[in-house]
């Protein structure tokens, strides 16, 4: 077997911020090709979950391996952990793209220089290559005429997809989705959807913190329910939102319809 | 896929009024007496005995300015950074330097350079007999090293509040595709912090081209020593002066105007 079965492996994954432990212990596996989507009500810990997986926020114990390669880690003499090597961490991230709740694109670059940005200066692709490459994304996300606009006069919708072609053009061995449709105006969360709904069924890899149930019900093979820092349930979308199990689980399907 | 664009229009600024409106035309007209006035009733005949010394003092406050601004920005740029992400003592040291020169009358700071360094450095033979003496003896290389210091100060503290400034997000997205710090810096942190900071920048290096006839004072010439020169000597009071506020508004309206155009290659909205 060449290719890892696994895209993503979390084992017992702990986060403490000072006193508040976020995270108690969650493991996670996403063979490839899954769409794992992560709900849960707001502070039990699913985008503190994500951002530790290519360690914006530093776990304090536990495991993240990519595609059969365990991110090294090293104590940072204060009861957690940091990362043993910068490289391996640089590289690990390169190819995990994420896409943020507030998009977070350069507001200094143009729509393509976004796009061609971490593929030139992070993994070393030539420039025309880059921008070719680009340009057939950016036409996928249906942006191709804003290519030179700059982010601040795009819509949030079209500000998102361009973030998605962003993380398109690393070609990633996942993506992480950040509550992706959180900060737009709810006329613009359907554009942005759909070209994560494109993804999805193109068996892309990906883990999804949303809050959009009909979507996540639509578009994942997996779902996990996140309470208090801890799995309260997971399983296939039928069965987590057709006939959830925990107490907890109930509740908040049905405070969400 | 469906384009709902629901981008508001960019700012159009209002139409620019006729230039022929009945009170503007007015007012022209007294600026052109005023003009001719000038001209017409003073004295200019100096003027073509002066005009290369001008020509080399204004190049001489240029000099001054590009060099003191350029080198008091590299500058500016670590003093900025140290205070917002450096170790303690650096950001320590860099709010010491910036609360001392911009706490402190420039002019005091060039006089203490030149008259006690300089005098100060003229008691050590090894000094005086060392291959920097041909230049510490001159007046200019304390002149360039206050105006840069002055200039490194206050425009740290402004590359503090434009490096603060950038949103954290967008430093997070690069090190979430997996730029180096470096890079992170050099490709997205320095360049956003230098777009926000433009239009500050524009205006203090405005200032810094009034503050360099304070040089003068301490025997460097420049265009300001240059119509000091022709006060002396032809007795005139008003004609240099109203030529050497011509000199420096035509230099300001330059700078202005070279900034924008810096300003406007990277547009953005709103704000």
């Amino acid at each position: 077997m060449n290719e890892p079965q696994q895209a993503i492996e979390v084992k017992d994954l702990h986060k403490r911020f000072g006193p508040l432990e976020v995270l108690k212990g969650i493991s996670l596996t996403a063979k490839q090709g899954d769409v794992i989507a992560i709900i849960g009500g707001s502070g039990s810990g699913k985008s503190t979950f994500l951002r530790c997986i290519n360690l914006l926020e530093l776990p304090t114990a536990g495991s993240v391996t990519v595609h059969g390669e365990t991110i090294e880690m090293k104590s940072d003499g204060q009861g957690g952990l940091m990362p043993a090597n910068r490289k391996q961490v640089q590289r690990i991230r390169s190819r995990l793209a994420m896409v943020f709740q507030s998009f977070n694109l350069w507001q200094h670059m143009t729509v393509l220089q976004n796009v061609t940005e971490v593929p030139v200066q992070v993994l070393g692709v030539p420039k025309d290559q880059a921008i070719a490459t680009a340009e057939t994304i950016l036409k996928r996300v249906g942006l191709y005429e804003k290519r030179d606009a700059y982010p601040s006069f795009l819509s949030g919708g079209q500000q998102q997809r361009a973030a998605i072609a962003r993380a398109l053009a690393v070609q990633p061995l996942a993506m992480l989705f950040d509550e992706p449709t959180s900060a737009l105006d709810p006329e613009l969360v359907g554009e942005v959807l759909s070209v994560i709904g494109d993804l999805a069924r193109e068996k892309r890899t990906m883990l999804l913190v949303t809050h959009e149930m009909k979507f996540a019900r639509e578009v994942s093979n997996h779902v996990v329910f996140l309470h208090n820092g801890l799995i309260e349930e997971q399983g296939p979308p039928e069965q987590i939102f057709g006939a959830p199990k925990s107490e907890r689980l109930k509740k908040f399907i049905s405070s969400i319809h | 896929m469906s384009e709902t664009v629901t981008t508001p229009p960019a700012y159009v600024a209002p139409a620019g009024r006729s230039l022929f409106e009945p009170h503007r035309l007015v007012l022209m007209a007294i600026f052109g007496v005023l003009v001719f006035c000038i001209i017409w009733f003073m004295r200019w005949d100096w003027l073509p005995r002066y005009s290369a010394k001008l020509v080399s003092g204004i190049g001489e406050s240029l000099l001054m300015l590009f060099a003191t601004s350029f080198v008091g920005f590299l500058l500016a740029v670590p003093i900025g950074l140290a205070q917002v992400a450096g170790p303690r003592l650096l950001k320590w040291l860099s709010v010491l330097f910036c609360t001392v020169i911009r706490g402190t009358p420039l002019l005091l700071q060039l006089w203490l350079l030149y008259y006690g360094l300089g005098s100060i450095f003229a008691q050590y033979p090894e000094i005086r007999q060392s291959f920097l003496w041909p230049y510490l003896r001159q007046a200019w290389p304390y002149g360039f090293l206050a105006l840069t210091l002055s200039f490194a100060a206050y425009e740290g503290e402004v590359m503090r509040g434009a490096f603060a400034g950038v949103p954290r997000g967008e430093l997070e997205a690069a090190d979430s595709f997996g730029m180096s710090r470096f890079q992170t810096f050099w490709r997205i942190w320095l360049p956003r912090a230098i777009h926000r900071a433009l239009p500050t920048l524009n205006g203090d290096t405005v200032l810094q081209l009034k503050s360099t006839p304070l040089i003068a004072t301490i025997t460097v010439v420049d265009v300001y020593g240059v119509i000091s020169r022709v006060r002396q000597d032809t007795y005139l009071t008003y004609e240099p002066l109203l030529l050497l506020a011509l000199i420096y508004l035509c230099l300001t309206g330059i700078l202005v105007y070279v900034f924008r155009k810096l300003e406007n290659r990277i547009p953005t909205r709103g704000v």
